[in-house]
């Protein structure tokens, strides 16, 4: 591929995965046959960028940014499973957004031209919930660090935290770095955390993952002690907050993830290189660091589903909203994706919501997005993973609470959330 | 003695490690113990760290001679850092001590010359101010102490 044989786009994506595994000294290339990326989109910032250098095209977009190519490169349709991530923009509710119908129409286009070159537009950070559950063994090329973890951690199947550019790479050759996660001995856990406290609730799960990111940065942890057995949500909060507050692409919990059957295994007969404890006390700094950006108890916006709400979640949200209505000046927008929310639509989730005032959104968040109802100074949030972002990106004000304390602040625009 | 000799020549100190990016660059250190959010964690418009905690935040490093232990957070880091090149507000050269895929592909798309894996703790020799070049093809690092 990289002498060209197969084309110029094959070139330039070898050329580049020949550049990045050099840097990271691996020796090798491994086959991926899973591949989830954000290929060619681009920002108005990115498109105009190009225009005004006579390109900005999708595939121009594409060669120069995502191929990293000083220049344009025709781009063929992908081989494999590939899918596109989030985006930047409900299709439906750009408007509410407050985006303009130039973002919306350049996003459709962009859309049109991924379906054009075969990958799945899932539009989503949790492809797993959404069409593209991988297998357990199989070799992937993921970006988003929250589906990376999760990948790793609770499906087994192996992936690194790739980028935009590595991803896109390996859309046209189906080749990464034999690196990091896809080797045997590097996923074994380097440190013990033991759970001293009860860990049940999604929240309390979240809270775990975020005092776990920080403690250990980008190493594995075991995870030992008083912990449930947890559901799919509960991996999705927990993983996409050990992944913000560190670099965590990986975690073992000792008989509930598919390579720690027990504790030895998990750590593949090594001496963990710590062990670390999380208490009552542990918990309580967790909570008032993530508490840290709220001052003001005024609300003026509730956001959800931070990664991407399941049908679950949303069902919760329905019943925690039916009947009611969210406090004038106050708005709730709840995001996830366009899979599930057909789901939610049938199940008359999506409309007890907006009859109670709130907005069921699809392909983004605030934070990717960079969108906030007009005027939000103070934000209310059930994710650490948000709240570790979007009070940085937006200069707002956040709370963290449960999704209860989330809906009560919504409805009496008042912030009342506690440890409880 | 030797703080008569320091004050007369400051000693240049050299460290060896291995090529990320080739190329070579110079220009005052950005140094830092703290690994570092891309997406999120900086405003690639402004070259600038925007993570609230950080102890960095609002500092800029455009241009300069980026060390730190190295990458963490969302998976958009390459892809911030790539935009901060095109706008213009990228660092100059990059040392880090921890190899990940972010930094790696990072450190690739900026097209900045780095080296990791060096015989001195760059951490520890290299402080913010201090004049740094970067030879990447060679992995060779010289410090220059600020006065």
């Amino acid at each position: 591929m990289l002498d060209g044989a197969e084309g110029p786009a094959k070139q330039k994506a070898m050329d580049l995965l020949v550049r990045y595994g050099e840097a990271l000294g691996a020796e090798s290339f491994v086959d991926v046959t899973n591949i989830a990326g954000v290929p060619g989109s681009s920002t108005l910032f990115l498109h105009e960028y190009y225009k005004e250098r006579g390109g900005g095209s999708f595939e121009d977009v594409f060669s120069r940014f995502d191929l990293d190519s000083d220049e344009t490169v025709p781009f063929p349709k992908v081989g494999g499973n590939c899918c596109h991530l989030q985006g930047g923009v409900d299709p439906e509710l750009w408007a509410e957004q407050g985006k303009s119908r130039e973002a919306f129409e350049h996003q459709q286009e962009d859309e049109a031209e991924v379906v054009r070159h075969g990958i799945k537009v899932l539009k989503t950070c949790t492809p797993y919930l959404a069409g593209n559950m991988p297998a357990y063994g199989e070799h992937c090329a993921w970006m988003e660090s929250s589906a990376v973890i999760f990948c790793n951690s609770v499906v087994g199947a192996r992936t690194n935290a790739e980028g935009r550019e590595s991803t896109s790479a390996a859309m046209l050759t189906g080749k990464i770095p034999d690196w990091g996660f896809h080797r045997d001995e590097y996923r074994r856990g380097t440190h013990l955390i033991q759970v001293d406290v009860p860990v049940e609730s999604v929240m309390d799960w979240g809270m775990l993952g975020y005092f776990i990111g920080d403690a250990v940065q980008e190493n594995i942890p075991v995870v030992a002690g008083k912990i449930g057995q947890p559901d799919l949500i509960r991996h999705k909060h927990f993983g996409a907050a050990a992944a913000s507050s560190g670099g965590v692409e990986m975690y073992h919990i000792v008989g509930v993830t598919p390579e720690a059957p027990t504790l030895e295994a998990a750590l593949g007969s090594k001496t963990p290189l710590g062990t670390i404890h999380y208490g009552p006390a542990e918990r309580r700094r967790v909570y008032e660091s993530l508490n840290s950006n709220g001052r003001d108890l005024n609300v003026d916006y509730v956001m959800l589903g931070c990664p991407h709400a399941s049908v679950e979640q949303i069902g919760e949200a329905a019943r925690l909203l039916a009947g009611k209505k969210i406090r004038s000046g106050s708005s709730l927008w709840l995001f996830t994706s366009r899979a599930v929310k057909s789901v939610a639509d049938l199940h008359g989730y999506t409309k007890t919501i907006r009859d109670a005032g709130g907005l069921v959104m699809t392909d983004t968040c605030s934070a990717i997005g960079r969108m906030l109802p007009e005027g939000t100074k103070v934000v209310a949030l059930d994710s650490a993973k948000q709240v570790h972002y979007l009070p940085a990106i937006m200069g707002i004000e956040a709370w963290f609470g449960s999704t209860e304390d989330c809906i009560r602040a919504a409805l009496t625009g008042r912030w009342s959330g506690e440890l409880r | 003695m030797s703080i008569l000799s320091k004050q007369v020549a400051p000693a240049k100190i050299i460290l060896h490690g291995r090529k990320v990016v080739g190329g070579c660059a110079e220009g005052e250190a950005l140094v830092t113990r703290e690994t570092i959010s891309g997406w999120g964690g900086i405003d690639p418009m402004t070259g600038t760290v925007i993570e609230t905690h950080h102890e960095l935040h609002g500092v800029s490093f455009q241009d300069k001679i980026l060390v730190f232990p190295g990458a963490k957070g969302s998976s958009g880091w390459s892809a911030a850092f790539h935009l901060s090149r095109i706008a213009g507000f990228a660092p100059k050269a990059m040392i880090f001590t921890v190899m990940t895929t972010k930094i790696a592909l990072g450190a690739v798309v900026t097209h900045a010359p780095s080296v990791t894996d060096l015989d001195q703790d760059p951490l520890t020799v290299i402080e913010t101010g201090d004049w740094v070049k970067v030879d990447g093809d060679r992995g060779v690092v010289e410090v220059t102490k600020k006065a």
